[in-house]
């Protein structure tokens, strides 16, 4: 985690930053109004959402989708509108027909 | 003493030896007047294989210092050249190559700003960019701006700065201009220069990083205040370098070059090619019996103040020559003259001699001995009689 | 190279990391996520200011793991080109060993198309082996929403709003793509983020052109275009399915190929609907601009298909 109350003497000069990546440490889960929620039993793995998530809130390991980065997903919606899956029972979470990965009210989960 | 060998050169061929000992890793450079001899004559050295240089033959000067930051960034040594207008143009980038502390060393053959447009010397180039965070040194001769080229490399990339030098010669009287210049014999010149080891570059994709970061209003200042102390931490390298220089081949640099200023009572400051002619005036005054001395300052950025005022203590009335105006300062003063008089306001313990400017040389306007006499007679008779007159007056022009 | 989704999600840390401030739903993190992990080389990126460099790089945060440099505006192609010199410099002399770091420069189209042209010719004119990428979202976004010359005829933008009496941007369009194939370097290309699989291949292609290349790709913005924040890859896929935005490569300044054919050409109305912006275009007094808009993307369509010889 960078110093963000760091003195002229502390900063990094020239404006460098040396800490690659270290936004990961920036929360911009705050931003939502509505979260993502996958039927995970229904997902295929087929990383288009991975592909077209602007937040790289898509996580994946040895080539499954494990979950949402939901410290940094911003609720932009574009992997329920691009996720070509649908379901064959209801959603998992929503109990909706629809696709595998839908759109929820961000109210209805802790920390609102 | 190192061996050197003497040839006859002219300012723009001095800076291109002197690039060609240092041999930077790029230069990028675009060619205006007067400074384009300084980067035809390293492109011969380019052509034959003298140096290893990537030579970047970018398309504006703005490109120019662009590409200088992008090489700077990626950990080697670079170098460039411009003037005037093309100074002008990169403005943005020299303020971000200061800024992003980068130790690119920029040779500038000093003309005159536009409009209108006029090819021939003054300083109105990098007194508009005395601003930008960058080291500034003047060079009088060809041999001085070959040493300063040299020295310039050492300055900008000690651990303390990183911060980008630039090295100033009056355009076609210096640039143009042949003189017996002294090279130092390669191989001393490169054991002077020695390696550039950078922390960091952005080459290291190991260790990847961020440069040129966006600062909120969170940040800025710190970062700026950063430079204002690696800037206040100049000055003593650039003594330190210049002494080193000086065992190495019998030439001292320093902040100044003095002249007959030990008992002097009045004093002429003046940067670059004419103090030179100033020089045969004082010896001529001397001779007569006036007390007369010459202060050259080879720094301007930092500027040295307390340097300033401890050289004119004791003196009653100084000239100071500017070659370019700060318009709308008061009266129509130049630079060197408003840093002086801060100098002495800050330092001078409300002592301190009486002070007038001479703008002079404009747009390569010729200044003869006879016009730094009658400055001199002015300030003799300041001295005299304590009445300053006129705090800005002209040397040259038709009024 | 097959591009295999499966092969790349996952297998190396991202080199563009969350936590960056892009709007919700902006194309230019996809844009730039597909091509970074398309390229297997290390890489270094300059990118231009703009919404990307401001949004990716707040001090003391930073999300990028790889090397990054931004320095201004207009000139992120010659930044990244004096960083190219230098690494060519230093491998050819030993001083560093060659790890065949591939070199990028991004910006937007208000830094493409206008204020940067003059530093991407030059660096194109002198061949220095960078892949500049352009996040093309039709107008200067970040300083909020004011018009380019990439902004189409009839866009409002806060420089050339929707009146009642001027609807609108008055000029079609700069051909920045035609622009940069008449440089004849090796490789030149348009895309767009919904079709991944042609825009990831491109940026491979463009690595492996070796020297300069060129690709702009279609950037949908949510908040000056005026559309959801889930419809950027939709109202993407409309602008080629209307052949507003061909996916094209052109090598060598000679050789062009279409590289996606609409099975059935919509009307590029289908596409201005789905966007605010145009809103004003669908009223009695202004419709006459959807007409010239029309002409104008089957004009250059008709020029495509005839230059891939179609």
């Amino acid at each position: 985690m960078p110093n963000l109350e760091a003195t002229w003497k502390e900063a990094s000069p020239g404006g460098v930053v040396y800490e690659a990546g270290n936004s990961v440490g920036y929360i911009t889960g705050g931003w939502r109004s509505f979260r993502p929620i996958r039927d995970m039993k229904q997902c295929t793995h087929c990383m288009i959402c991975w592909v077209y998530c602007p937040d790289s809130a898509v996580v994946v390991k040895d080539g499954k989708v494990v979950g949402f980065d939901y410290d940094h997903c911003k609720g932009c919606g574009i992997c329920a509108q691009e996720c070509p899956v649908k379901v064959k029972e209801p959603h998992e979470y929503t109990g909706q027909m629809g696709k595998v990965i839908q759109m929820v009210p961000e109210t209805e989960f802790e920390g609102w | 003493m190192a061996k050197s060998i003497v040839k006859a050169l002219d300012g723009a061929q001095s800076v291109a030896n002197a690039m060609r000992q240092i041999n930077p890793d790029v230069v990028a450079a675009y060619p205006i007047t007067p400074q384009t001899a300084v980067v035809q004559n390293f492109s011969q050295y380019v052509a034959d294989g003298v140096v290893d240089t990537e030579f970047v033959t970018v398309e504006s000067e703005h490109a120019a210092m662009s590409a200088c930051i992008g090489a700077s960034a990626a950990g080697g040594r670079v170098m460039t050249a411009t003037a005037s207008a093309g100074l002008a143009l990169m403005w943005e980038v020299v303020y971000v190559a200061a800024s992003m502390r980068l130790p690119i060393v920029m040779s500038v053959v000093n003309r005159a700003l536009s409009a209108p447009l006029n090819i021939h010397c003054d300083h109105s180039d990098s007194m508009g960019a005395r601003d930008a965070g960058w080291i500034q040194i003047y060079g009088e001769t060809a041999q001085e701006v070959y040493d300063n080229t040299l020295q310039a490399v050492r300055i900008a990339e000690h651990p303390d700065l990183l911060v980008p030098v630039m090295s100033m010669q009056d355009g076609f009287i210096t640039g143009h201009g042949v003189e017996r210049v002294e090279l130092l014999d390669d191989a001393e010149a490169k054991k002077f220069i020695g390696t550039y080891k950078p922390k960091h570059s952005l080459l290291d994709v190991d260790n990847p990083a961020t440069y040129g970061a966006w600062d909120f209003y969170d940040f800025y200042f710190e970062h700026k205040r950063q430079q204002t102390d690696a800037l206040s931490k100049a000055m003593p390298v650039i003594v330190q370098v210049g002494e080193e220089y000086g065992k190495l081949t019998g030439r001292k640099y320093g902040i100044f070059d003095p002249y007959e200023m030990d008992d002097a009572e009045i004093a002429i400051v003046v940067l670059s090619s004419t103090a030179g002619t100033a020089r045969t005036v004082v010896k001529a005054l001397r001779q007569k019996g006036i007390k007369i001395g010459l202060i050259k300052p080879r720094v301007f950025r930092p500027f040295p103040a307390r340097e300033f005022v401890e050289a004119l203590e004791g003196v009653k009335a100084v000239a100071v020559l500017d070659r370019s105006i700060s318009f709308g300062a008061m009266e129509g003063a130049g630079p060197l003259f408003l840093e002086l008089c801060a100098a002495l306001y800050a330092y001078g313990n409300g002592r301190g001699p009486l002070v007038v400017d001479y703008i002079f040389g404009l747009g390569g306007r010729d200044v003869i001995p006879a016009y730094i006499e009658q400055a001199a007679q002015d300030i003799l008779h300041i001295a005299e009689t304590g009445e300053r007159g006129d705090l800005v007056r002209y040397l040259g022009l038709r009024e | 190279m097959a591009i295999k989704l499966k092969e790349l999600a996952g297998k190396r840390e991202e080199r563009l990391v969350p936590g960056h401030r892009l709007c919700a739903g902006c194309a230019e993190s996809v844009i730039i996520r597909q091509i970074v992990n398309a390229i297997e080389e290390p890489i270094v990126i300059a990118t231009a200011t703009g919404c990307t460099e401001v949004a990716t790089s707040v001090f003391p945060w930073t999300s990028w793991r790889v090397p990054w440099i931004h320095s201004a505006f207009e000139n992120a192609a010659t930044t990244a080109a004096g960083a190219e010199a230098m690494y060519r410099s230093l491998v050819r002399q030993g001083k560093i060993e060659d790890k065949n770091i591939k070199f990028l420069a991004i910006g937007g189209d208000g830094a493409t198309y206008d204020i940067g042209l003059q530093w991407i010719s030059g660096t194109f004119e002198r061949g220095h082996k960078v892949i500049y990428i352009c996040l093309n979202n039709e107008a200067y976004m970040n300083t909020g929403i004011q018009r380019s010359s990439a902004t189409p005829l009839g866009a409002h933008t806060t420089t050339s709003p929707a009146g009642t009496v001027i609807p609108g941007k008055q000029q079609w369009r700069k051909p920045l793509t035609r622009i940069m194939a008449a440089h004849d370097i090796p490789y030149v290309a348009q895309a767009s983020p919904h079709r991944w699989r042609d825009l990831m291949g491109k940026a491979q292609k463009a690595v492996a052109a070796d020297g300069p290349a060129f690709i702009n790709v279609i950037s949908p913005c949510p908040r000056g275009w005026r559309h959801d924040s889930s419809m950027s890859i939709e109202v993407a896929k409309m602008a080629v399915e209307t052949c507003y935005w061909p996916l094209y490569e052109v090598r060598n300044g000679t050789e062009w190929t279409l590289n996606y054919k609409p099975k059935k050409k919509r009307p590029v109305t289908d596409w201005l609907k789905m966007q605010g912006r145009f809103r004003h275009l669908f009223t009695p007094q202004f419709e006459y601009v959807l007409d010239e808009l029309q002409a104008k993307v089957d004009e250059e369509w008709e020029r495509l298909l005839a230059l891939c010889g179609e």
